[in-house]
């Protein structure tokens, strides 16, 4: 089709660059308005305050510590992130990390090399996702029952396969897996060149790092997100324009099973060992650091960035309760309190939101 | 030649015939209310026509070619586009990314294809600006009036070159003043050479916008008059039933 011409639609309006240059909301506005960019202030706020009161914080140990501490959690709620968005859940990552561990191990311990173990156990986890996929998108059951059997089978089969052993004697690629488990950039001098004050970034940071750059830049600029936003949204619309539900809900659930996997290898390679109780509970955590960084349980909207942020803090919380010297059974109720906490700020639908009503104040504030 | 031509529809839902016979025509630029009680085969119609289920019975030919639908994207494929009644947009997403919803530009190469937003924020902008809308491509769907959703999902099909556009009930809960917008929409439309068919309960709508109004009654066709060969009294008597055929 041919647009009209110019000066027909001059005479008639206003030129279609005042129009089409009109953002509804300055950087500013939307910066205030993202619940991750709060997260964010909170923590820096919470690490600024922990730096200055306790000592240890603050090291350069330590701050290795938390960030290894998140990584994995970061990275399988980028995972979360992307299922969430589609309007859906996805209880059975722990339980898939648990599995991965088992195959992977016993892959190892049969004196496979490593690749061909990770990519078995790897591939253990893509089934999981795709079973959750298939189910969920293609015959249209609720995604909290179908991932919820997958949170029980796959652990069952984790305990089975592994006849309830720890696996720990990896053959002769033992030290590989380890040293991707282990690794660290940049290392302190005099091996390295780092400075003593520079925290040692393990190699899960940094594949966090990566995987949350690739899927902002994805969520930025890929057709493939827009789908998913609008799935979130209004899943009948987006079938009516042509969008392919289906497959893009099924890929959801395989890249959150991915992630999980990934989070999985590289915890199994940090310890040197796997266990089927491997990420017993995390997929609490998981959501939680999701929802915490901004993403809508009711679907169309959460960051990559939120993922990491919320992670992120969930692990700071707990590292701080631990340095104050609080029991750490109390962790559970703080966690939980922050998941109802972030939820009640982030309510959009209610009209009455805490985070809408400080914008409000903000915005007057500044006219 | 009539750009749509229904011939003879039947449409069954087991012993529920839900349309009997039913025959009409649209032609090129020619905008057709379709009018009706609850139940008298409206909504029946306008998914066969959208290419949601094939009739039981008779064709639907479009442009002189006999049409077997059997999902909407064939129908579309002819150039029939659907307006829902619940508008189909995304609420979490643009003005202009609803209207590329589904047909997004990219640019670059596989596997960094990646959408082109200026180009798709320019386009929607002349194509709302051809409807003569306030609506601003960059604007989420979200905070907008009804006239300016309707605005979004018609700038949609125009966006496909639409032949036909099916517009289902889009003046039922909007203002007043949204509605006039609605209508001067429909206006617009046709004096692009694009046909609409107008399924409304309202009657001053009907009458302000139709060329033509064809009334069902019980999956029966019981009307199909000219606009100004007749009266909103007799078209209310044929829906009811009052007057049983002209």
């Amino acid at each position: 089709m041919k647009p009209s011409s110019a000066k027909a639609i001059e005479e008639t309006h206003a030129a279609i660059s005042d129009v089409v240059s009109i953002r509804e909301q300055t950087t500013f506005q939307r910066l205030i308005a993202s619940q991750a960019f709060w997260v964010a202030v909170a923590l820096l706020a919470l690490v600024m305050f922990m730096t200055w009161s306790e000592p240890t914080f603050g090291t350069a140990d330590n701050v290795t510590n938390v960030t290894r501490n998140f990584a994995p959690l970061a990275i399988m709620s980028l995972g979360m992130t992307v299922v969430i968005i589609t309007g859906g859940i996805d209880l059975s990552v722990g339980s898939v990390m648990g599995l991965v561990a088992i195959v992977t191990g016993l892959l190892l311990t049969w004196h496979y090399s490593w690749y061909v173990a990770f990519a078995a156990g790897l591939l253990a986890g893509l089934a999981c996702g795709a079973f959750n996929g298939f189910f969920v998108a293609y015959i249209g059951m609720p995604s909290f029952v179908v991932t919820l059997g997958m949170l029980s089978i796959a652990r069952s089969l984790a305990v089975v396969v592994s006849g309830n052993q720890m696996l720990y004697q990896f053959g002769p690629d033992a030290p590989i897996v380890r040293a991707i488990g282990q690794a660290k950039w940049p290392l302190h001098a005099p091996v390295g060149w780092a400075p003593r004050w520079m925290p040692e970034l393990s190699s899960h940071f940094w594949v966090m790092v990566i995987l949350a750059l690739i899927l902002g830049a994805v969520f930025m600029f890929t057709a493939w997100a827009r789908h998913l936003y609008a799935i979130g949204s209004n899943e009948s619309a987006a079938r009516l324009t042509g969008v392919p539900v289906d497959w893009i809900k099924f890929q959801a659930y395989v890249f959150s099973s991915f992630t999980a996997s990934i989070a999985s290898l590289l915890l199994l390679g940090y310890s040197g060992s796997a266990i089927n109780a491997m990420g017993t509970g995390y997929e609490l955590r998981v959501i939680a650091g999701t929802v915490i960084g901004g993403a809508n349980l009711m679907g169309g909207y959460g960051t990559a960035f939120g993922a990491v942020i919320g992670s992120a803090f969930l692990e700071v919380i707990r590292n701080a309760l631990l340095m104050a010297g609080i029991d750490s059974n109390w962790q559970g109720a703080f966690v939980g309190m922050f998941i109802v906490i972030a939820v009640l700020v982030g309510m959009q639908t209610s009209g009455t939101s805490l985070l809408a009503t400080i914008r409000e104040w903000v915005v007057w504030k500044r006219s | 030649m009539a750009l749509l031509d229904v011939r003879s529809i039947s449409k069954s839902f087991g012993a529920i015939r839900a349309l009997h016979d039913v025959s009409f025509s649209v032609g090129a630029g020619e905008v057709v209310g379709l009018m009706g009680d609850n139940g008298a085969g409206k909504s029946t119609m306008v998914k066969l026509i959208a290419g949601n289920f094939p009739p039981t019975e008779g064709a639907i030919v479009v442009d002189g070619k006999a049409c077997h639908f059997h999902r909407p994207i064939e129908a579309r494929a002819e150039g029939i586009e659907v307006v829902y009644q619940e508008l189909a947009l995304a609420d979490n997403l643009t003005a202009a990314e609803n209207v590329f919803l589904g047909r997004e530009i990219k640019m670059g190469f596989w596997p960094f294809r990646i959408l082109d937003k200026q180009s798709m924020i320019g386009r929607a902008g002349e194509l709302f600006a051809e409807l003569k809308s306030e609506t601003r491509p960059r604007d989420l769907v979200k905070k907008m009036s009804g006239g300016q959703r309707q605005a979004v999902a018609i700038a949609r099909a125009r966006l496909s070159n639409a032949k036909l556009v099916l517009m289902d009930e889009p003046t039922a809960a909007i203002s007043v003043r949204q509605v006039a917008e609605v209508l001067e929409l429909i206006r617009r439309l046709k004096s692009r050479g694009v046909s609409v068919m107008l399924i409304s309960h309202r009657m001053p709508d009907v009458f302000s916008v139709c060329d033509r109004i064809i009334v069902l009654r019980r999956g029966s066709k019981v009307a199909d008059k000219e606009t100004a060969m007749t009266s909103p009294e007799q078209i209310t008597g044929l829906i009811t039933g009052a007057i049983r055929e002209a």
